[in-house]
């Protein structure tokens, strides 16, 4: 089943659920037909919609709200932090074409810094499923969680075969004493092939599909920095507030270290461009991520 | 209305002001917004709301949402006459031991959400009429703006969504007490003709004296609803009302005042000499 298959089943077994949109409508098309009055579009008022997703949520609804990433937690931030984070309502935002997904629409909508400013809502959960199979793996789980939630919608297609979805845990796809890439959403696919690159040069790699980004795995986390010589973080975010930010604070908390080279955004958008030629220029692809964490390896050796 | 029950609601706003008064020492409130609407929540909890301590859990309970927040002395103050919380309670205005604070917050009984950020709750208003709407329940939900908050665009962005999904259930009250934080309204970003503003956007206006209690029962009561329309009253307010030496004045929003001064309003309000004030406002906004 697809994303809008598993909403809508979901939806018909419970009636507290709504599904609303300001005005994109591009994965929940048939859903109108479907749920008549508990589909409800705002037009474009990103700001109302939260509101009133709020108002839904008072009366024991769980809404489930859908807008552009960048806009849904920018422009509606502070109704998200307001009214739903300190009600603590269980909101579910949907952010459609987050981070690298929104290929050549330009800056306006590059939201890259979503997980850094949604992470901060006291009792908020982020995740960032792979693709749609690991989205509709985790979408359960999500829905049912009495928390509000922020949801990276991943819609890529994959022939990937996700394990089951462990509240609050990560998909460890192997473990490696070498180097141990650390990702989410929909750079997980060319990590995995960075992975078989680098295995077939003789490493011993490890490859973790996060998840979750709040609630983190610290257990996992400090386990990897503790066996692996080298992490490599690997998003499509700003340095700021993202994965890499989330180890340091880890690893502070705990006193603990490890090597880390990261991949992300600094201090600038992404270049606008369809998703291949984003990844190519931005440098994440397959190769890239290989040789990156190639080099990186062998100057640690050097140290 | 008949005169013994607007001489009973008269007497019930005058203990309501002196809550009202009397929050505004130690810390102060923001007495000048909470003396404009105090007769309007008088009469809707005393009226025309069902709602009431014993039935705040009740899905087909009426709604009333304080979105312009500072006013809420106002609202505690009646919550408190009518017997919703204990009167006691007020005096912990600003303490850590309780939790009253400046602005409305939910984890008092009688208030059904918490604001301080304008223009917020006109659209949490809308999720709460929509869905009364799915369960074909009758509630009335009432949300309350200031005049000033409607410089938010998201006041106007909810009254398009709320026109788009008819929702002849929720009533807009406006306490147009004709003031900003600082500065009039007509002086700054000028609001008039509101009726027409309204009725641009749909919606069934009706624009009244808010301190007459016959005017505001006729609005609330008396006015037909129309089938698909948001209502919308809009109640022309004096800011300070009821203490002459701080109605309409634009430098009494948020006061701090002494005990002393707060005794001599006490006797203003009840027809005393005018109150000698000093304490200068606080400058919040």
């Amino acid at each position: 089943m697809n994303y809008e298959e598993t909403l809508t089943e979901l939806a018909k077994k419970d009636e507290r659920i709504v599904v609303m949109t300001a005005e994109n409508r591009a994965l929940i098309r048939n859903m109108p037909a479907i749920l008549g009055q508990r589909f409800i579009d705002t037009g474009i008022t990103e700001q109302t919609m939260i509101g009133a997703a709020a108002g839904l949520a008072l009366r024991g609804r769980i809404p489930v709200v859908h807008a552009l990433a960048s806009f849904l937690t920018m422009r509606a931030f502070e109704f998200i932090r307001t009214d739903v984070g300190i009600a603590h309502l269980p909101v579910k935002l949907c952010g459609y074409i987050p981070g690298f997904l929104s290929d050549a629409n330009g800056p306006t909508h590059q939201a890259i810094e979503d997980i850094s400013i949604l992470r901060g809502i006291p009792g908020m959960e982020v995740y960032a499923p792979a693709d749609e199979n690991d989205l509709v793996a985790m979408l359960p789980t999500i829905i049912n969680s009495p928390n509000p939630a922020y949801i990276r919608i991943n819609h890529k297609k994959s022939d990937y075969k996700h394990e089951q979805y462990i509240p609050g845990k990560t998909e460890v796809i192997s473990t490696g004493d070498d180097i141990t890439l650390l990702t989410y959403g929909l750079l997980f696919e060319n990590s995995l092939k960075a992975k078989a690159i680098l295995e077939e040069q003789g490493y011993s790699v490890g490859l973790v599909n996060l998840r979750s980004l709040k609630p983190i795995d610290e257990e996992l986390i400090i386990n990897i920095a503790n066996e692996t010589d080298l992490i490599i973080t690997i998003e499509d975010h700003f340095l700021t507030g993202g994965l890499y930010s989330i180890l340091a604070e880890i690893f502070l908390k705990n006193q603990i270290s490890c090597p880390v080279f990261p991949m992300a955004l600094r201090e600038r958008w992404f270049k606008p461009a369809l998703l291949n030629q984003v990844l190519a220029f931005e440098e994440f692809t397959p190769e890239k991520i290989a040789e990156h964490a190639e080099r990186e390896f062998e100057s640690i050796l050097v140290l | 209305m008949n005169k013994n029950k607007i001489e009973e609601l008269e007497l019930l706003s005058t203990c309501v002001r002196e809550h009202i008064i009397t929050m505004s020492a130690d810390g102060g409130c923001f007495i000048g917004a909470s003396l404009s609407c105090a007769d309007l929540i008088v009469y809707l909890y005393s009226e025309f709301l069902n709602v009431n301590p014993e039935n705040l859990t009740d899905p087909e309970r009426d709604y009333l949402f304080l979105s312009k927040g500072h006013d809420v002395p106002a609202l505690y103050g009646t919550l408190a006459e009518l017997g919703f919380i204990d009167k006691k309670r007020l005096q912990n205005h600003l303490s850590t031991g309780d939790s009253i604070y400046w602005h409305p917050n939910r984890n008092i009984p009688g208030i059904e959400f918490h604001s301080g950020s304008l223009g917020h709750l006109p659209s949490i208003a809308i999720g709460v009429a929509l869905d009364c709407k799915m369960r074909n329940q009758t509630n009335r939900v009432v949300v309350i703006v200031g005049d000033g908050e409607m410089n938010e665009g998201t006041f106007w962005e909810a009254l398009l969504v709320a026109n788009a999904y008819k929702l002849d259930n929720l009533i807009i009250l406006v306490d147009r007490n004709h003031f900003q934080a600082n500065i009039r309204t007509e002086d700054l970003i000028p609001l008039e003709s509101l009726e027409k503003k309204f009725e641009a956007f749909n919606c069934n206006v009706n624009r009244i004296n808010g301190h007459d209690f016959e005017e505001i029962d006729e609005a609330f009561k008396g006015q037909k609803t129309i089938a698909g329309k948001v209502n919308v009253i809009v109640a022309d307010t004096i800011r300070g009302k009821g203490l002459p030496s701080i109605e309409a004045r634009a430098d009494r929003w948020f006061c701090n005042f002494t005990r002393e001064e707060t005794e001599a309003l006490l006797g203003e309000l009840h027809g005393e000499v005018k109150a000698n004030l000093e304490s200068e406002t606080l400058i919040v906004r």
